[in-house]
């Protein structure tokens, strides 16, 4: 089965919604991204989300696209990434690759599939890849049995509900609210209803929800109906702030101890 | 090459419709959405209203009166002669979409996109826009239907195109310079979609070129087709003939599909593309993404790009800010890729000078962008001799390149521009004024030399 779903279904085992950390190769430079992505490993997250850089990040808002206008600048590309999945693999969590299109179809998108199962790389989230658009994508990762997140939106209608889910393998990405990456004082009930909406369709394939979450609170809140909690913006803000990856340690066990607070009543 | 339709060029339907692309917005292996589902619902919005405004008489004629009575339609096509002196004798026609309202031929495709706004309900647009023409045509349509406007301008070329910021803040826009990657209109492009994501119920974008995702490319297409469909009858009418050549600046590459779109099926007639070559696509500073790129994502679509071996954008750089983008809409990679269009690049001095020889020959200042175009007619004119007949979309007027075309000609209070002169940045290039304005040209009579052209001190008084 799939790796993104077996993690999040042990998570549910334990009466919980799994974490998924979202962090950027290249940021402030590859080693020490890579150190970060272990020390949110080591405070708790279940999967890593393993960023590759990009120059026109269009659903990212001011943080992310600051720490990673940094990484492009470098030249960092897919040979520091797939370093990055094999060493957040090394250290226990699942590592997928999320990732523009664009970076993906100039590696080649059967290269990239093979080397990244190679690298112990559970699949890719791509944000801007819609299953219409993939068919090559779709026949790799079939081909490798590599998880392929697609997002849904408020926005997506039934239709497209359904018919994106039915693309998913992993789990689904809900965006929780119309938006680009960022944190937000409240995550809204738009995702409620968004995660609400996906299971009428998803069977047992989990829904986790992304956009906007920043606190253990948060992170409980969602938990409290969603399968798992992403969280992006505030990690990447650790290493802004020079927090380096102490910093990133520390939300992430704030964010864990959230993501096991909420099921009291489930 | 086959014929794509048959030649019969007096009896043709001029509104067909190309068969590309198809229902969902794919040239051949180009175009598409690549946009995150957030967007999607909108753009199907888009198409379905798009499709349904298209074919329907109210709009038709509303925007037949907009076009004839608001953008001054049908502009005339105008024969250069003395220009044509320095094209190899070559005949040239200039199609002057520089004489339409706001200056260029951006202002066809936003009052067709600001009309679409209205019916779908929404009452704000946002635009981004490079050299500031995109930008003021929408400032220009929001002003006139009532609707609040926001345009998005990378920092550098808010400086370039100074007057232009002015012009939309005067018609009422909120102009927002963008700060982030090269600061130029890609990024302009980025943070338009940024807004554009998270104030969808209320906003529209209204998108600038024949790039983007579906519907974009073909909806723009549409809209600047008039161009072409007025200058294939006037030629015929003037010239009983159609021209042997047509010639268009691409950046995004809509003013090239508006004049393109008509001539497709007129199998003899050469289409050709005038990309901005900057220092020259050898240095690796230009902007020709069909001569110097190769396929890619970028914006929404699978097209033609500049980038590098990760797959990130790579900066452009052209003297022309409506030039300077990496990209280039979908439907020119399949003319391309299928042998219809050709493309070429133009160096900066080369517009430079072609810039300078139209206004010194034929008294018409044509935007920078359109002097690429120029600068093309001057070789392919060389290339096919004195029987040729070449017509060339002169997209734009030159007004808000004045500084830039002081600063690289050494012209008025600013002396010629170094490396340590803001200006000489700020007209797109470092050092040298390059060899730009030809001084061995006598062909003119009456031409100002020069040195003796604007008396500095003046020049700067009517800024
Ligand atoms: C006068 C003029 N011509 C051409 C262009 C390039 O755009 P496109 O290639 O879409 O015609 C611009 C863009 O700003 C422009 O202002």
């Amino acid at each position: 089965m799939s790796a993104l779903q077996t993690v999040i279904e042990g998570a549910r085992a334990e009466g919980r919604a799994a974490l998924i950390a979202y962090l950027p190769v290249g940021y402030p430079d590859v080693d020490t991204s890579i150190a970060a992505m272990v020390a949110a490993v080591e405070g708790g997250a279940d999967v890593v989300e393993v960023g590759v850089p990009y120059s026109d990040p269009g659903m990212d808002g001011p943080v992310i696209q600051e720490a990673v206008e940094v990484a492009v600048s470098a030249g960092v590309g897919m040979t520091d990434v797939l370093r990055a999945v094999a060493a957040v693999s090394a250290a226990g969590a699942v590592p997928v690759v999320m990732s523009y299109w664009n970076p993906i179809e100039r590696y080649g998108v059967d290269r990239f599939a093979d080397d990244l199962a190679a690298a112990g790389g559970a699949g890719a989230i791509t944000p801007d890849l819609i299953p219409d658009e993939a068919a090559a994508w779709l026949s790799a990762s079939e081909r490798t049995g590599l998880d392929r997140v697609f997002l849904v939106a408020p926005s997506s209608t039934d239709a497209r509900l359904a018919a994106t889910i039915a693309s998913c393998r992993g789990f689904v990405y809900a965006a929780s609210t119309m938006g680009v990456t960022g944190s937000r004082a409240t995550v809204g009930d738009a995702a409620e209803r968004l995660v609400d909406r996906s299971r009428e369709v998803s069977g047992d394939l989990p829904v986790c929800v992304g956009l906007g979450v920043s606190t253990g609170d948060q992170a409980a809140e969602v938990a409290g109906f969603a399968d798992g909690v992403i969280v992006g913006s505030a990690y990447v803000r650790q290493l802004l702030d020079g927090r380096g990856a102490d910093g990133v340690r520390v939300l992430s066990e704030e964010l864990a101890a959230g993501v096991r607070r909420a099921r009291v009543g489930a | 090459m086959t014929a794509l339709h048959p030649a019969a060029p007096d009896v043709r339907d001029l509104t067909a419709r190309p068969e590309w692309p198809d229902a969902t917005g794919h040239f051949g292996p180009y175009g598409g959405r690549f946009v995150p589902e957030a967007l999607i619902a909108a753009l199907d919005e888009l198409s379905e209203a798009y499709e349904a405004m298209r074919v329907d008489p109210e709009f038709i004629a509303e925007y037949a009166r907009l076009q004839r009575d608001y953008t001054g339609r049908p502009n005339p096509v105008t024969e250069v002669p003395k220009f044509a002196e320095h094209c190899g004798g070559a005949r040239v026609l200039l199609k002057r979409e520089d004489l339409n309202h706001t200056g260029s031929h951006k202002i066809n495709n936003v009052l067709g996109q600001a009309l679409l706004t209205k019916r779908i309900g929404k009452s704000r647009v946002i635009a981004e826009t490079g050299a500031g023409q995109h930008g003021v045509a929408t400032a220009t349509a929001a002003a006139l239907m009532g609707l609040s406007c926001t345009v998005y301008m990378g920092e550098e070329d808010t400086r370039r195109q100074a007057l232009n910021v002015a012009r939309m803040r005067l018609l009422g826009a909120e102009v927002i310079p963008v700060t982030t990657g090269s600061r130029t209109l890609k990024d302009a492009i980025n943070e338009a979609f940024r807004d554009w994501v998270t104030n969808v119920e209320t906003t529209n974008y209204v998108f600038g070129t024949v790039a983007g995702p579906h519907p974009f490319p073909a909806m723009v297409r549409d809209f600047q087709r008039v161009i072409g469909d007025e200058a294939r009858a006037q030629v015929l009418e003037r010239e009983g003939r159609l021209p042997d050549a047509v010639l268009a600046c691409v950046g995004g590459g809509s003013n090239a599909i508006g004049i393109f779109t008509a001539f497709v099926p007129d199998a003899d007639v050469r289409l050709i593309g005038l990309e901005a070559g900057g220092d020259g696509v050898e240095t690796g500073r230009h902007a020709s993404s069909i001569t110097g790129g190769d396929p890619g994502v970028l914006h929404g679509a699978r097209s033609y790009l500049l980038q590098d071996a990760n797959g990130q954008t790579i900066e452009s750089h052209s003297i022309s800010a409506g030039l300077d983008y990496p990209g280039v809409g979908p439907e020119h990679a399949y003319l391309h890729d299928m042998g219809r269009a050709e493309y070429r690049p133009i160096t900066d001095s080369e517009a430079m000078e072609a810039f300078a020889l139209l206004c010194r020959t034929e008294g018409i200042i044509p935007a920078i962008e359109s002097a690429h175009a120029l600068a093309g007619a001057m070789k392919v004119g060389q290339e096919l001799g004195p029987d040729a007949l070449l017509l060339v979309n002169l997209s734009g007027r030159g007004d808000k390149d004045v500084e830039t075309a002081s600063a690289w000609f050494g012209l008025g209070e600013h002396g010629a521009p170094t490396d340590e002169d803001a200006r000489a940045v700020e007209a797109g290039r470092g050092a040298d004024p390059g060899p730009g304005l030809d001084e061995e040209q006598h062909a003119t009579e009456g031409a100002v030399a020069n040195h003796e052209a604007v008396a500095g001190q003046d020049a700067g008084e009517q800024a």
